[in-house]
């Protein structure tokens, strides 16, 4: 079963002829210039006009520097970037205590049980975002479900002012990303062996006792690629904040978009996107890095 | 388990109900009678009607099925060769390959909109369907590529050789012996993809041109003019349309 | 297994033929004209009548503010024939050479426009643009709620009102009223000016629900801002839902407005979009569209063929003893740049 992995050697050491090399090529050429073409060069292109200059109406202007890079300086921009930084951390950690009893809980189940469950949480999630960020809207305007159900109970008088405030782009960005963060916490906690938890109960821990000491620490790898999975995308999130934040609480996403569509400076968006990019890069870089030292550490099954 | 843990359930009940939720609103809503109000004040199917009427919109549904057909299909024919070649390299090549392969998941969309825009304007390709197809297109290839992989890993390799071993040329082995085993994935993938596609926004919204308004830019429009159980009835038809598929998609993987 | 696969392969059919088969079936004749235009410009009715009188299918995609419309043009979407921009706009475009001459000829109904519609600064002999629709920017507000009843634009500043304001999405008209609440032309390209309306726009965004150009007619009419700075048309949208609701041009003055039909150069059907933009401004046309949409129409005897109630509602047709104290928008030439960045700082902030 591992052979056609290729994890302990390529074709070759297993003595297949080196024209299977060649048809490896040819298998990967037609991907990889498609990746080159549609992803590589637009982002080599974003990163060069980065440096480059705005026309009076808009367009470009092929004159370098670094104005871009220190126009964004400006307490302007670095606001922008906290509001967003703070935003997604906010995020990861509501999905991380909401998810992490679910996560829980599911890989305890029977493994019938656990596909039922777990099918049940992706299937929203790959329905149409825009849609179910605008399901938000119609529950959390003045006159909408939420304040209607709280008004007609009686528990609240005047109705909240929950859209177009970043409570409400905090609640569209928990609910999207929230699968995000159980699917890893669930790999990895399935993982777990029930007999630890055993045996730290037998040893009169109490329940926080056992869940600090010993589920918390195993569950680490999940709970690193969780946070990794849900704060990645909230930063660049974008119909969130527009639809539920109302032009008013702006993220990185919306900024790029407004510098494109609106304000017509490419190479000053191009900036603020590079800069985001790195961003999400380093991020990933620091998640594999941790991931191959940890796995080094562990005995391969 | 212990009794002790019994609020487990409830808490997971509650995530997944959270989970549920606004979709069972819209759906719920799309039948009340009135326009504004979020009181219940009558089952209707007037707003599903108007749906029915709305020529616009059933031009943006031809334009997001010819683009979801489109680019599910190059991606399919770019993903599976990559899937299997990504297989067939040694640890670290692969390793790397696969992750440059999974980008487009990882960068966030708007960069990936804002990049193909600035590309198409930069070799001064015009805004339009044929944009927009290929950005699908790109998003779409790692999504086969992961399915095909996936599936990939689990095969048995002793079925090729066997193969190998009674004379079959690798043409062969591959016609009659990997693809029919990889199409359980093979179809998971696409009906996936086409599922991605089809509620794609960000990328299209950067990319369109004239006329290739698709159905999720029609639906921001129409949101953007304010709320309306119109746009509930579209959004209920669009969620239980992706669950279905999704679900196929889901089950089809399990093989 | 043969099921997921009859699924699928099912599907893909299905859809092709839904798309090739439906588009071949409404593409007859002479082909498609591309339609760029405003959200809430977009009549159906007039435009199957249209379509059916000259064999052709009209392709409509819509945009809410002069600056989005710039940026696609800009961005490459050159396959547009037809758009409206808004006055100033119009010599924004000339200059950038985006837009064809027109053909006076092929526009007959052009005679017939309004006095104070015929001879624009930016298009004085409408060789570019032909005026479509017009009206004034001022503020509707629910007046069961706001008393007295507001004539200054400073009222958007008064903080009785926080939490129930709403602005336009759009950074002209949004610097507009500022500098007309200090008494200046909104046609300001003194820097200095320029950040100091910054910081009273500034000043005033913790009372600003949201920065809307296309929904407040439903804020309004739901009460969920009861001060929208706004265009007169949807102000009238909200008044048919909600009867309290007012419109005002304050006393400081305000915009006048026309958004004008334009053929752009790149267009390959130059003859058919100026037929389109003769038929929009039809008299018959033009009065129909006026009621439904609630704007002005450029064409006068338009005007009079509305109905009563439109043709009395200030919000829809200013009164003629207002026009003198509205104020056209004119291209700030390089100054665009400042408002272009003050107007981002006031989105972060």
């Amino acid at each position: 079963m591992t052979r056609l992995a290729g994890s302990t050697g390529s074709l070759e050491d297993m003595g297949h002829p080196v024209s299977s090399h060649r048809t490896t090529y040819w298998l990967l050429t037609p991907g990889i210039l498609w990746s080159v073409a549609f992803l590589f060069i637009p982002l080599i292109v974003v990163g060069v006009i980065s440096f480059a200059t705005r026309g009076t109406y808009g367009g470009v202007i092929w004159q370098f520097n670094l104005e871009n890079y220190r126009d964004l300086w400006h307490v302007v921009y670095t606001r922008i970037f906290g509001q967003s930084l703070v935003l997604a951390f906010l995020t990861t950690v509501i999905c991380l205590v909401m998810g992490f009893p679910l996560a829980y809980y599911i890989a305890r189940l029977s493994p019938r049980w656990q596909a039922v469950w777990l099918m049940l949480i992706m299937i929203p999630f790959w329905t149409n975002f825009l849609v179910r960020t605008y399901a938000w809207m119609f529950i959390l305007r003045t006159e909408g479900l939420l304040n209607t159900l709280l008004l007609g109970l009686g528990v609240i008088t005047t109705p909240l002012d929950l859209l177009y405030t970043d409570k409400a782009v905090l609640i569209g960005l928990v609910y999207g990303y929230l699968p995000f963060m159980v699917l890893p916490l669930y790999a990895t906690l399935e993982r777990l062996d029930p007999a630890l938890v055993e045996a730290a109960k037998d040893l009169y821990a109490n329940q926080w006792s056992v869940f600090r000491r010993v589920i918390v620490p195993l569950a680490k790898p999940g709970i690193i690629a969780g946070c990794l999975l849900v704060f990645i995308p909230s930063l660049g999130a974008f119909i969130t904040p527009d639809l539920l934040g109302g032009a008013r609480n702006m993220m990185v996403g919306n900024l790029i978009q407004h510098e494109y569509l609106v304000a017509r400076d490419w190479p000053l968006g191009s900036a603020i996107s590079l800069i985001l990019l790195i961003v999400v890069i380093a991020a990933v870089i620091a998640y594999f890095f941790v991931e191959s030292t940890r796995s080094r550490r562990e005995v391969e099954p | 388990m212990k009794h002790r843990e019994s609020w487990l359930p409830l808490v997971a009940i509650f995530n997944v109900g959270f989970l549920y939720l606004p979709i069972l609103v819209l759906l719920v809503f799309s039948f009340n009678a009135s326009r504004l109000a979020a009181t219940w004040q009558g089952f209707s199917w007037h707003w599903y009607s108007q749906l029915a009427e709305n020529g616009a919109l059933h031009a943006a549904v031809q334009n997001s099925l010819l683009v979801a057909v489109a680019s599910t299909a190059v991606a399919t024919v770019l993903g599976i060769p990559a899937a299997m070649g990504l297989e067939r390299l040694a640890r670290r090549p692969r390793q790397i390959l696969g992750g440059l392969f999974l980008l487009p998941l990882v960068i966030p969309e708007v960069m990936m909109g804002v990049s193909l825009l600035l590309l198409f304007v930069m070799i001064g390709m015009p805004l339009g369907l044929t944009t927009v197809i290929l950005g699908h297109t790109t998003f779409n290839l790692p999504v086969v590529i992961v399915l095909v992989r996936a599936k990939l890993r689990k095969l048995d390799p002793c079925l090729e050789e066997a193969a190998a071993d009674l004379g079959a040329s690798p043409w062969e082995i591959f016609r009659l012996i990997t693809l029919p085993l990889l199409r359980p994935a093979i179809l998971g993938a696409v009906l996936l993809a086409f599922t991605v596609s089809l509620d794609d926004f960000i990328v299209t919204f950067f990319v369109a041109g004239p006329g290739a308004t698709t159905l999720p830019l029609k639906v921001y429009s129409m949101i953007k003019s304010g709320v309306s159980p119109e746009i509930n009835a579209l959004s209920a038809l669009m969620v239980l349309l992706s669950m279905g598929l999704v679900s196929i998609s889901l089950l089809l993987q399990r093989r | 297994m043969r099921v997921y696969g009859a699924i699928v392969l099912s599907l893909v059919l299905c859809s092709i033929a839904i798309g090739f088969g439906c588009q071949r079936g409404s593409q007859p004749g002479n082909g498609t004209l591309h339609y760029f235009t405003w959200s809430d410009y977009v009549s159906p009715e007039l435009i199957t009548e249209f379509e059916r009188q000259h064999g052709v299918k009209v392709v409509i995609d819509t945009f809410s503010s002069n600056e989005e419309l710039l940026a696609k043009l800009q961005s490459g979407a050159t396959g547009y024939d037809v758009t409206v921009p808004s006055d100033f706009m119009v010599s924004i475009m000339i200059a950038q050479g985006l837009l064809a001459e027109l053909d006076m000829k092929a526009v007959p109904n052009s005679a017939l426009l309004e006095e104070h519609l015929q001879r624009l600064a930016f298009d004085p002999e409408h060789r570019y643009a032909m005026p479509y629709l017009w009206g004034t920017v001022g503020i509707g507000y629910d007046s069961a709620a706001v008393t007295p009843p507001p004539d200054s634009w400073a009222v958007l500043w008064d903080p009785r009102y926080a939490g129930k304001i709403s602005m336009l999405n759009d950074q002209r008209e949004v610097f507009g009223a500022v500098f007309r609440s200090m008494g200046k032309s909104m046609n300001v390209t003194d820097p200095a000016i320029i950040e100091e309306a910054k910081q009273k726009l500034i000043a005033q965004k913790p009372l600003v629900k949201t920065y809307a150009s296309e929904h407040y007619d439903q804020l309004l009419a739901s009460g969920d801002v009861i001060l929208a700075h706004g265009w007169g048309g949807p102000v009238a949208r909200a008044m048919r839902e909600r009867p309290s609701i007012r419109y005002v041009v304050p006393k400081e003055g305000g915009t006048i407005w026309a958004d004008c039909l334009v053929v752009l150069r790149s267009s390959k059907k130059k003859e058919l979009a100026m037929q389109f933009i003769n038929f929009l401004i039809d008299t018959r046309v033009a009065a129909q569209t006026s009621e439904r949409l609630l704007f002005a129409a450029s064409n006068r005897e338009a005007g009079r063929l509305v109905n009563n109630q439109v043709r009395e509602n200030p919000a829809v047709y200013p009164p003629a003893d207002l026009i003198p104290r509205l104020e056209w928008m004119t291209d700030v030439g390089k100054a665009m740049r400042i408002y272009d960045r003050a107007w981002t700082e006031l989105k972060i902030h």
